[in-house]
């Protein structure tokens, strides 16, 4: 874990609200994971108070990329920062995707800004692996699938792709998974990964989900992101520290 | 360059500097260990812990709001019988001294707990947790009953040698009688404040943000109500104060001091910055070089009214 005070390096907005920042930061560059995140003070001030928690979208060098959503205070304020300014960044955090397993097909389920750690993870998977990307969103605007390859799109509304959400996308495409060595890597909204862990329990694949919880320290001693354990009632998991990465069986969505 | 003395005593304790990290904003230690050397604190209060293990409230557990943040973890804790065979065998490898949080359902869990952690000797002192606003019985139920604050302060001290802080509620109405009560019972301290009950609504599908529906607040919002609540004690009460309760910078410390503090605890910033203590440290030393203090400890209840 470092806390570094990193320059920002280039900021564009890909869509409507959707921010690509890149930042230069070695130290982070060097050992994050694919699945881990940064914990990042957007502001010098107290407003806001809290670090806001980011999946490390891509590492290039000694650079990182965060992707995010304007959504609140925090997002807007970082939203407006320029190149050359610094943010205070701490990370890495979390535990990632575990890729190294026995398996020949990725493959990548990714709702709407839940397709932020994966262009890192693809690109670590394509050197050995064979990927298919199912990636959903409210309309076709909302489908992102930077840095995926071999994307199956679905929109809620039926402007692109298939129309549905993800899960009832793959299950569409049951016939492309089956018989396949594979495990499912997944993001997006908690109705997403619940639908998710349905289906892959039912159908019998690996699966590992990325999760968020409300957090203040992001490192482990707060305890204010419980994630229960499926196997134990009296136990919680905690996002920032046990996850954000959990294979599906081991948590109640 | 002239000597600063930063050392301060809390009853018996000595610590070397007022610098304490405050309990459920560190672990047990072991994460923070990681940005900063546990060694040079003043001390580390650790998590609450109780006699058995507590899951905690469902989240949503964390909620931030204006200078601050509503917290509803529950007590999340692991218990003593894993605090003794885990935690502790870590904090035994720093010299630092360790302050053992004690919170409990009932008063004989209080003395049950003090009693069994009597013999630990990485354990410096204890704080008694009668305070918390997050959890159905116990905590805030103990808080806002000054004879059950005094009973627990002496049965406590009946079964232990170590000093016994008491950590009291700003949500009761007079925080006077309760450090007058630990005072009499024997306690050797009494630290100030634990959170403010608080709680914010969603207005879209006007529920609670919080699970738990309340939270406590802590962060740079409650400092004022900190600093009043410390200013009361030291005026009406000759018992040594520990400060806690929004504080960000050195500054804040300074200010904690004047009001009566004879040592501080960092919570809130812990998250946001978990070098911020190391650094608060040398500030503090900074400053009394500055301004010629020889002895921190004499800005303690310096106030001028
Ligand atoms: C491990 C982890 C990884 C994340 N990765 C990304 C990412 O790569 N890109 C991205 O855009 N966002 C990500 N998030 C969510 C991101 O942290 C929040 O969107 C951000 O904190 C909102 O800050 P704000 O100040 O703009 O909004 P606030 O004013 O705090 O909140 C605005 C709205 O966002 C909601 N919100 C706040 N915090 C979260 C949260 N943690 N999760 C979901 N909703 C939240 C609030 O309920 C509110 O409706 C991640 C969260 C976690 C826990
Ligand atoms: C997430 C969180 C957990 C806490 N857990 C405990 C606890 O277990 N026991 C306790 O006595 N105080 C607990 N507190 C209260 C703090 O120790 C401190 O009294 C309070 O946060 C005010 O200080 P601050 O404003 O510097 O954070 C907790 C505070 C927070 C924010
Ligand atoms: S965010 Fe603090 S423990 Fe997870």
């Amino acid at each position: 874990m470092f806390i570094i005070d990193a320059p920002i390096e280039e900021i564009i907005e890909l869509e409507n609200q959707i921010m690509l920042c890149k930042l230069f930061a070695p130290e982070i560059a060097k050992s994050v994971k694919p699945g881990q995140f940064v914990n990042i003070k957007v502001s010098e001030t107290i407003a806001p108070l809290l670090r806001r928690p980011f999946s490390v979208c891509d590492v290039e060098g000694s650079f990182i990329y965060i992707m995010f959503n304007v959504l609140g205070e925090g997002t807007k304020l970082l939203a407006h920062k320029f190149k050359g300014e610094t943010i205070n960044v701490l990370g890495p955090l979390g535990r990632g995707f575990n890729f190294d397993g026995n398996f020949e097909t990725a493959v990548i389920a990714a709702g709407g800004l839940g397709a932020a750690p994966f262009a890192f993870l693809v690109k670590q998977l394509s050197k050995d692996k064979k990927i298919l990307c199912f990636v959903g969103g409210r309309t076709s605007r909302d489908v992102i699938d930077y840095g995926m390859k071999d994307v199956i799109p679905s929109t809620d509304d039926g402007s692109l792709g298939f129309k549905g959400n993800v899960v009832e996308l793959m299950n569409d495409n049951l016939d492309l998974l089956e018989n396949k060595r594979l495990k499912i890597f997944a993001c997006g909204p908690t109705p997403m990964l619940r639908a998710l862990k349905e289906f892959s329990l039912k159908n019998n694949f690996e699966c590992e989900v990325s999760t968020e919880c409300a957090m203040a320290c992001g490192f482990g001693i707060c305890q204010g992101c419980p994630i229960p354990s499926s196997e134990d009632a009296d136990k919680n998991y905690l996002v920032c520290k046990d996850g954000p990465v959990f294979n599906v069986k081991d948590i109640i969505l | 360059m002239s000597k600063v003395d930063l050392s301060v005593k809390i009853g018996t304790l000595k610590l070397k500097n007022p610098v304490l990290l405050a309990s459920g904003t560190v672990g047990y230690g072991n994460e923070i260990s990681e940005f900063i050397d546990l060694n040079k604190l003043g001390g580390i209060v650790t998590k609450s812990i109780s006699l058995n293990p507590r899951k905690g409230n469902p989240p949503q557990r964390i909620l931030e709001t204006s200078g601050g943040m509503l917290n509803a973890i529950g007590l999340a804790n692991v218990g003593l019988e894993e605090f003794i065979k885990s935690k502790i065998p870590f904090l035994k490898g720093y010299k630092v001294p360790i302050i053992c949080n004690i919170a409990a359902g009932s008063i004989d869990e209080y003395v049950e707990c003090a009693r069994t952690l009597d013999s630990e000797e990485a354990i410096s002192a204890f704080e008694i947790n009668v305070s918390c606003p997050n959890v159905k019985e116990g905590g805030l139920q103990f808080g806002n009953d000054v004879n059950a604050v005094g009973t627990i302060t002496g049965k406590v001290k009946a079964v232990t040698s170590k000093p016994v802080i008491v950590k009291l509620s700003p949500n009761g109405s007079n925080i006077i009688d309760f450090a007058k009560v630990v005072k009499q019972e024997g306690g050797d301290a009494v630290s100030a404040i634990n959170t403010l009950v608080g709680t914010s609504f969603d207005i879209f599908t006007r529920r609670p943000k919080l699970k738990n529906i309340t939270g406590g607040l802590s962060g740079p919002a409650i400092k004022p109500v900190a600093l009043a609540k410390i200013l009361e004690i030291s005026r009406n009460v000759d018992i040594p104060i520990i400060g806690i309760g929004g504080i960000m910078s050195w500054k804040d410390v300074i200010e904690f001091m004047i009001a009566g503090s004879s040592a501080i605890q960092i919570g809130t910033l812990n998250f946001i910055d978990p070098t911020a203590s190391i650094k608060i440290i040398s500030e503090l030393k900074d400053y009394c070089i500055k301004y010629g203090i020889d002895k921190l400890s004499s800005l303690t209840a310096s106030y001028l009214l």
